[in-house]
């Protein structure tokens, strides 16, 4: 379950921040400890770093840290039980780390914990999860609004598609996934309004037998193009590329697995993230509990685009960026219509990326084929 | 050893300075030591549930099988004695655990007594029996729907939880696992029932001839193997977990089969085995970090010194620096 919630590495970093006050308090030399060589920065990853996937993209965020001086200890496959408090304290204990970063969904119970422990270092969880007053002040949580990277996706994908028909593989109907799902959908519409998705959830977040069965019974079926949402896109990715169909990619650029077919991608741009973190520590600002952010704040992105991307797909795709780096853009804008008809969005309602409305999603826009119930 | 300094080398790391940080990550400092003690206390538990069928020439490898089933009935124990005072609760936990796993591992001895069934097969299959019944149990019948995370038991209630050893940072586990250990020792050595069962363990004929009960003398000690494991899952989750989910398969029941073959199958040598085993394990992330090698490393680590120890096996009593070394 690591989940996908893109969050917050980055806020991590600004906890980063906080954590260089930290350090001061406690190192023997505060001048020293004002340097970023001072800092170590422990992560923790659920999977394997080498994932292609969610994993990989936190672990490069963190290798860019390295370049700047700052240390960086990791631990890669940690179990989201005591492990995870276990692991902390062993960073902060051996190695002397003022700054966490927790990078999976499951790690927030621990995490907190762990943090009351130890208030004069800094926690940040990669999460949807929302910090509340009375919870640790040395905590918080980053999260991205993904789903921007896959609207923009969707309309590469409904350009790229000759049948209209879209495929999208998911691990478990929660609401990140869903909101995936219908900005991918929403997007492919306004390029093609007849364009479907059609969604298969596996049940779990890395289960590559059922991911590649799940391709290959989307191609079976005259789907076109797929995407995905699971922990590791690579197998979904490959599968599409020897069905000979297109992909467009998740978490990170997957494009060196699917020459061919790869489109793009909805990709972290965590580098960003945690450079800025570091940034901040430098500079010995106070880091906000929440972080948020899309297009605009560079938390995402989208992978370049594939050979077989033509310049109508690239201009209008191009567009739409565009426009959500302007900050105008909705997506989830009414008049919109679930896939039972019913309106869940009435016109002239909007609910912007920030509206936590949004991260409650349990339904499946006009055009989705698939159920919430998985 | 010289063998996983190879594997090191071409994994691209120092092999002494990886040594250097098991070392510190396992024994280095008053912290390391409590995470190694803290490991090392369900492994001891584990590792009896080998090593006393072993007295009788059984190799019993489903301690993981019987810790989960003693976790879910410590569980429900905790549950259905709602109410009662703590001390109450925790031994009916500790009985629960022990009873469920007793059976369960006592089912595969029965199997080997009466139908002839080899227990090293029906153990590890009944091990992938008691994971998905724990996975059928947590998604439905006793789920705490408030646990979002991952399906999840209820909690048997933070009172009911067994704390601390005073001064230390490791739970009560450590000491249930020592006295386990001790217990069997005297069971094995000083009693009428030890001694029956290791003459089954030298010679089955012979102790047929003799009139022992062989099949009631297998059953047994596969109950009180299966016991001491599934004290071992009560004691994950009155200790650490305080309920139930898949937190609880983390592969101590198998690291518990590598203790006991390295233990030489000795209850009394179970704690200082299971002691290195905790902290080679405790040392895991400290390795990773510092080295930046993969997390299984420690795992091949551990295979190395397994199949050390199987193949000085046959070599046993020839050569007797061979069986130090291996460890």
């Amino acid at each position: 379950m690591a989940d996908h919630y893109a969050v917050s590495r980055r806020s991590f970093l600004k906890v980063a921040t906080a954590s260089a006050a930290g350090v001061l308090t406690y190192s023997w030399s505060p001048l020293e400890a004002l340097a970023a060589t001072d800092l170590v920065v422990g992560a923790l990853y659920v999977g394997p770093k080498t994932d292609y996937g969610w994993n990989q993209a936190h672990a490069e965020g963190v290798a860019t840290l390295k370049k700047s001086g700052v240390k960086v200890v990791e631990e890669e496959r940690v179990p989201e039980t005591v492990q995870v408090a276990k692991s902390m304290e062993s960073m902060i204990k051996l190695d002397k780390a003022t700054l966490i970063f927790a990078t999976s969904f499951g790690y927030w119970d621990q995490m907190l914990k762990t943090a009351e422990k130890y208030p004069n270092v800094q926690f940040l969880h990669a999460a949807p999860t929302v910090w509340k007053e009375g919870m640790p002040k040395n905590a918080g949580s980053y999260n991205g609004y993904i789903d921007e990277a896959q609207y923009v996706s969707g309309i590469v994908a409904a350009h790229a598609s000759k049948t209209g028909k879209l495929g999208f593989v998911g691990a478990k109907p929660y609401p990140a996934s869903l909101r995936n799902i219908n900005s991918f959908t929403l997007g492919a519409r306004t390029v093609n309004p007849k364009a479907t998705t059609q969604v298969i959830f596996t049940g779990d977040w890395v289960l590559p037998v059922k991911e590649a069965e799940s391709v290959n019974s989307l191609a079976d079926q005259g789907i076109d193009v797929v995407t995905c949402h699971v922990d590791s896109p690579k197998v979904v990715v490959e599968t599409a590329e020897k069905r000979g169909i297109y992909s467009c990619g998740y978490h990170m650029n997957q494009a060196v697995l699917a020459p061919k077919g790869y489109l793009t991608g909805a990709e972290w741009n965590w580098e960003k993230l945690y450079a800025d973190y570091v940034q901040w520590m430098r500079e010995g600002k106070q880091w906000p509990h929440l972080v948020r952010g899309g297009l605009k704040e560079r938390i995402v992105r989208n992978s370049p685009y594939g050979t077989a991307v033509s310049e109508k797909a690239r201009k209008q795709a191009d567009a739409a960026r565009d426009k959500f780096m302007s900050g105008s853009f909705v997506i989830y804008k009414g008049p919109i219509k679930d896939n039972t008809g019913k309106t869940v969005i009435a016109a002239g309602e909007s609910h912007g990326q920030t509206d936590v409305w949004l991260e409650s999603m349990n339904w499946l826009v006009e055009g989705v084929i698939g159920s919430t119930t998985g | 050893m010289a063998l996983f300094g190879v594997f090191l080398a071409l994994s691209g790391a120092n092999p002494i300075d990886v040594f250097a940080s098991i070392y510190r990550g396992a024994f280095g400092s008053w912290f390391a030591w409590q995470n190694t003690l803290q490991l090392a206390a369900p492994f001891m538990l584990t590792a009896l549930c080998t090593a006393l069928p072993a007295q009788l020439g059984l190799i019993v490898i489903g301690g993981e099988g019987a810790l989960i089933i003693g976790g879910i009935a410590a569980v429900v124990a905790a549950l259905a004695m709602r109410g009662a005072p703590p001390f109450a609760v925790i031994v009916g936990m500790m009985a629960g655990g022990m009873a469920a796993g007793g059976l369960w591992v006592g089912l595969a001895g029965a199997l080997r007594a009466y139908r002839g069934v080899n227990e090293t097969i029906s153990t590890l299959l009944l091990n992938y029996i008691a994971i998905a019944l724990m996975n059928h149990l947590v998604t439905g019948p006793i789920r705490d729907p408030e646990v979002v995370n991952r399906p999840s038991s209820w909690h048997v209630g933070e009172a009911n939880m067994i704390g601390s050893i005073p001064g230390m940072d490791v739970h009560w586990g450590l000491v249930i696992g020592l006295v386990a250990c001790a217990a069997a020792f005297v069971l094995m050595h000083s009693t009428v029932f030890g001694f029956a069962a290791r003459m089954v363990g030298g010679n089955v004929r012979a102790a047929r001839l003799a009139g022992l009960p062989v099949p009631l003398l297998t059953i047994t000690a596969c109950m009180i193997g299966g016991a001491a494991a599934g004290l071992a899952g009560m004691v994950e989750v009155a200790a650490v977990h305080g309920r139930v989910s898949s937190s609880l398969v983390v592969g101590y029941g198998y690291t518990g089969v590598l203790v006991a073959f390295i233990a030489r199958q000795n209850p009394l040598a179970v704690v200082p085995t299971a002691t290195l085993l905790g902290g080679i394990n405790a040392s895991s992330g400290l390795v990773q970090r510092t080295h930046d090698l993969p997390d299984a490393t420690v795992l091949v680590m551990q295979g190395i010194i397994f199949l050390m120890i199987l193949v000085s096996e046959p070599l046993y009593g020839r050569f007797r620096m061979l069986q130090r070394q291996s460890i």
